[in-house]
């Protein structure tokens, strides 16, 4: 399969796509990185065109649809399930899920 | 009666409350259908087929003692990205390939209250992440017209269920066109409501800004059932709108004189395929003839749409998949410290869509990119939702292609990303700006494939939506495939 690397400058470089991943916690393979590299490089060259448009007199739009934060009362409504709950659970010992050591 | 499965809601809503057939025999036939077809089709990654034909009984006896709703014994297929108790819910990942959710969305609740049947999950793009249902983990769906050719996505499996007549009506979610596509690829009804007309509530998050649940049926008079049964304030999802929920039957009036119809000059352009753009004209002159006005408008920000999608988007769906840390629930890959579990974890789980756009959002989020592209994407939100409210002003809905060609052949866009990101060129400012909109099948290319129209509609516009779809049907026959 072809893969056409388009010649303009990287908008992200290698460095940039390795701290990307530390956030993410994501760990990748040499040829994800490289996978990456190109194509985030290609998308962000494409997502360039919304310096096209002056926005510095608008205000941003967070969230369509009715304003505001429904409230209710602080009373418990769904009691714990501790099963259920740990249905799912990888790795289970009693009422925990258990993970690696976290504190040394 | 025979072949049961092609029946609409409406058709089998009053044969069953007639007793003419019962749910157990409308159930049984879809599940024959299914293992008839299915295994050419790949719309579906769990059958659960005890448990519906344990539903459909019930509903026998609601339906024996009279007055039951109408979606009672009516059997549905569910995207797997609604939680359901008790079936596993993978979400098309494999990071949740054995997760069985215990409890159920507010939508899956609500339709279970009125007595449906869920024969089992379809497949969808990972993650809700894609236009054709080539991201699954599991295998993409084939489109039921042509099984070469891709059903659409992210809900492919829904749309294809539904043309194929394997269930008479599906459930969908639409971020960016993921219902609006898979009903134009696959020649049926999709529907996406206004954001925040129904819940979210244990329906997989991808962003949460832009999700919205909606279904996919056989006719708009269907819609308008499936609609009345989701539409509706709930309290676990503290986005969804407490506004009343009309009757949407009464929007199917059939009436749509005087009815201004915007057509944007910006969803007409080169590269079109040329059937398309036919089909959809003569869409457009069938409804001047039953007196409606089209007017023509402007969307000036349409080319500016998929930027902003995917930036926020992205990085909407950063937070929201950060939860899939091998902790909880999910997929776990041993490591010694808690770090090496989350990355290793999440490498094995996420397929490359998913970890594209997971490192695009969290990339537009980081410290010092914020503001150029995050913060950026917002504002050009602001201006395509001000597009349409101008819009507004001059008609009464809008009139487009949903997609600017008819299916594409499995594999054709999947070397380049940003190609298949195309696809929902004309879907996805609707979602940006939080509108109702909907796909129907509006005409037939050389090769048989489906066109589809997408009405778009005001804030809380589903009546008029619903009432122009129901006009235009009336004397338009869909196809159904050869399958």
């Amino acid at each position: 399969m072809l893969r056409f690397i388009r010649m303009a400058q990287h908008r992200i470089t290698r460095e940039q796509v390795i701290h990307v991943s530390e956030l993410a916690r994501i760990e990748l393979t040499e040829a994800e990185l490289q996978q990456l590299e190109t194509d985030l490089s290609n998308i962000l060259e494409y997502i360039d065109k919304l310096d096209q448009l002056d926005t510095a007199a608008v205000e941003p739009t967070f969230q369509v649809g009715d304003p505001g934060t429904p409230w209710r009362e602080d009373t418990v409504t769904n009691h714990p399930q501790p099963d259920a709950m740990l249905h799912n659970a990888p790795a289970r010992e009693g009422r925990f899920f258990k993970v690696p050591k976290i504190i040394d | 009666m025979t072949e049961l499965h092609k029946l609409t809601i409406a058709q089998a809503a009053l044969h069953l409350s007639e007793r003419q057939i019962s749910a157990r025999e409308l159930t049984r036939a879809c599940l024959d259908r299914i293992a008839a077809i299915d295994s050419r089709l790949h719309a579906f990654l769990t059958v659960s087929e005890p448990e519906a034909l344990a539903q459909a009984d019930a509903a026998d006896l609601r339906l024996k003692a009279g007055g039951a709703p109408a979606l009672c014994g009516i059997p549905l297929a569910i995207k797997d990205i609604f939680c359901t108790r008790g079936v596993r819910t993978t979400c098309a990942s494999r990071i949740l390939e054995n997760f069985v959710p215990p409890f159920d969305a507010t939508v899956i609740e609500r339709l279970r209250a009125a007595g449906a049947v869920f024969l089992g999950k379809t497949n969808m793009d990972e993650f809700a992440m894609g236009s054709s249902t080539e991201n699954s983990a599991f295998g993409p769906t084939r489109n039921p017209f042509d099984l070469e050719c891709v059903p659409g996505g992210s809900s492919g499996g829904s749309g294809a269920a539904v043309a194929a007549d394997e269930c008479i009506a599906a459930l969908g979610t639409d971020t960016g066109g993921s219902i609006r596509l898979p009903a134009a690829f696959c020649g049926i009804v999709g529907i996406k409501p206004t954001y925040s007309r129904v819940s979210r509530y244990g329906v997989i998050a991808y962003a949460s800004s832009l999700d919205q649940v909606g279904p996919f049926t056989k006719s708009v008079r269907d819609g308008a059932i499936m609609m009345q049964a989701l539409a509706g304030v709930d309290p676990r999802d503290a986005t969804c709108s407490a506004r009343a929920v009309p009757d949407y039957a009464r929007a199917l009036t059939g009436e749509v004189k005087n009815l201004r119809i915007g057509v944007p000059r910006e969803y007409f352009v080169e590269g079109m395929q040329p059937e398309v753009e036919r089909a959809v004209r003569s869409a457009l002159a069938n409804y001047r003839e039953m007196g409606a006005e089209t007017v023509e408008i402007s969307l000036p920000h349409t080319e500016y749409a998929i930027a902003a999608y995917y930036l926020i988007a992205t990085a909407e769906a950063s937070a929201n998949l950060a939860r899939y840390d091998g902790v909880r629930y999910g997929l776990r890959v041993e490591a010694d410290d808690h770090i090496e579990l989350y990355n290793r974890s999440r490498d094995a789980g996420f397929g490359a869509e998913v970890k594209r756009r997971i490192m695009l959002g969290t990339f537009a989020l980081s410290a010092g990119y914020y503001d150029a592209y995050y913060l950026k994407a917002q504002k050009v939100r602001t201006l395509i939702r001000q597009d349409f409210e101008r819009a507004f002003e001059r008609c009464d809905l809008i009139a487009t292609p949903t997609t600017p060609a008819t299916a594409f052949r499995i594999g054709e866009k999947t070397a380049d990303p940003l190609q298949m990101y195309l696809s929902d060129i004309f879907t996805i400012s609707v979602n940006l700006a939080g509108l109702p909109g909907l796909a129907m099948p509006c005409g037939y290319d050389q090769h048989g494939m489906p066109v589809g129209l997408q009405l778009v509609g005001p804030p809380f516009g589903e009546e008029t939506l619903l009432r122009a779809g129901d006009a235009f049907e009336r004397a338009f026959t869909p196809r159904r495939p050869a399958l």
